[in-house]
């Protein structure tokens, strides 16, 4: 998938991956594409609570070998 | 006559259905545009407790909440300038693991049963035993206190601070990070009044 700017939130806890992926999201303008890779297992629940309250659009959401990889797309 | 009971009759039943949908929609309309908010009052001044309020605070405002902390009696050590000297105790409080953040996994695994008696008897052991939690902190990826109170700031999470306890505990302004309102529970309860959400920590 196309993405615009990616946050590499590996190795962060709760809460940090949802603050740099607010804070991420502002440098990108409207329709843009973040990429989010974190190992935190809470984040999965937290980006899809975060996407739904936001209003920014969760693209898509996988796990591979212990990572997380999140799509969102800036409202 | 009868023609206008009627009329009335049948006006009474179509508002009775009528009105409850409409009033519905609107109350969902109005919920679904407010901006949701969380009031916050911070009492505790030590290592661990000053975690709770900086998570739910900054993550609230990077939800898009209003945000407003109320920092009162020990909480107060949560906007000193230098927070890198709050303590965690393991005194009289048996649900807090003991735990070493290093050496083999079987190792990390130990649980230290060490008795209140020795705890509070041995000089020191406050001081070791923050070492050792700010170890595990690092160890696990968890921010430290003061870059998630910088971030808080950062993301628009208003400080207030009891003026009371200030003169109470003789602090100074200047003790103190900057941003911050001092004022007293008549300002904080009108905010606690129209927040969603309202925490004690």
């Amino acid at each position: 998938m196309n993405f615009d700017k990616e946050l590499d939130a590996r190795g962060l806890n709760c809460p940090l991956p949802i603050l740099r992926a607010k804070k991420a999201l502002g440098e990108l303008t409207s329709g843009q594409v973040l990429r989010i890779l974190a190992t935190d297992p809470g984040s999965v629940k937290d980006f899809a609570a975060f996407a739904k309250q936001t209003g920014n659009e969760l693209l898509s959401s996988a796990e591979n070998n212990k990572e997380f990889e999140f799509y969102i797309k800036r409202k | 006559m009868t023609d206008i009971t009627n009329i009335d009759e049948l006006i009474n039943q179509r508002l009775d259905a009528l009105l409850p949908q409409k009033l519905e929609a609107l109350l969902q309309a109005r919920e679904e545009a407010k901006t949701p908010s969380l009031a916050i009052i911070a009492t505790k001044g030590t290592l661990d407790w000053g975690y709770p309020p900086f998570i739910l605070a900054s993550t609230a405002a990077a939800l898009g909440w209003d945000v407003t902390i109320f920092f009162t009696f020990y909480g107060l050590q949560l906007v000193k300038k230098d927070i890198s000297d709050l303590k965690i105790s393991p005194l009289g409080n048996p649900g807090m693991p003991m735990k070493m953040p290093f050496g083999p996994d079987w190792f990390r695994g130990l649980n230290w049963n060490i008795p209140n008696i020795i705890q509070a008897g041995v000089p020191g052991f406050e001081n070791l035993a923050t070492a050792l939690m700010q170890q595990t902190i690092k160890n696990n990826g968890v921010a430290g206190l003061e870059e998630l109170r910088e971030l808080s700031q950062e993301v628009g999470v208003k400080f207030s601070v009891c003026q009371m306890t200030v003169e109470l505990f003789g602090f100074s302004h200047d003790d103190f990070i900057g941003d911050l309102d001092y004022v007293g529970a008549a300002s904080f309860l009108p905010v606690a009044q129209v927040a969603d959400v309202t925490l004690f920590i």
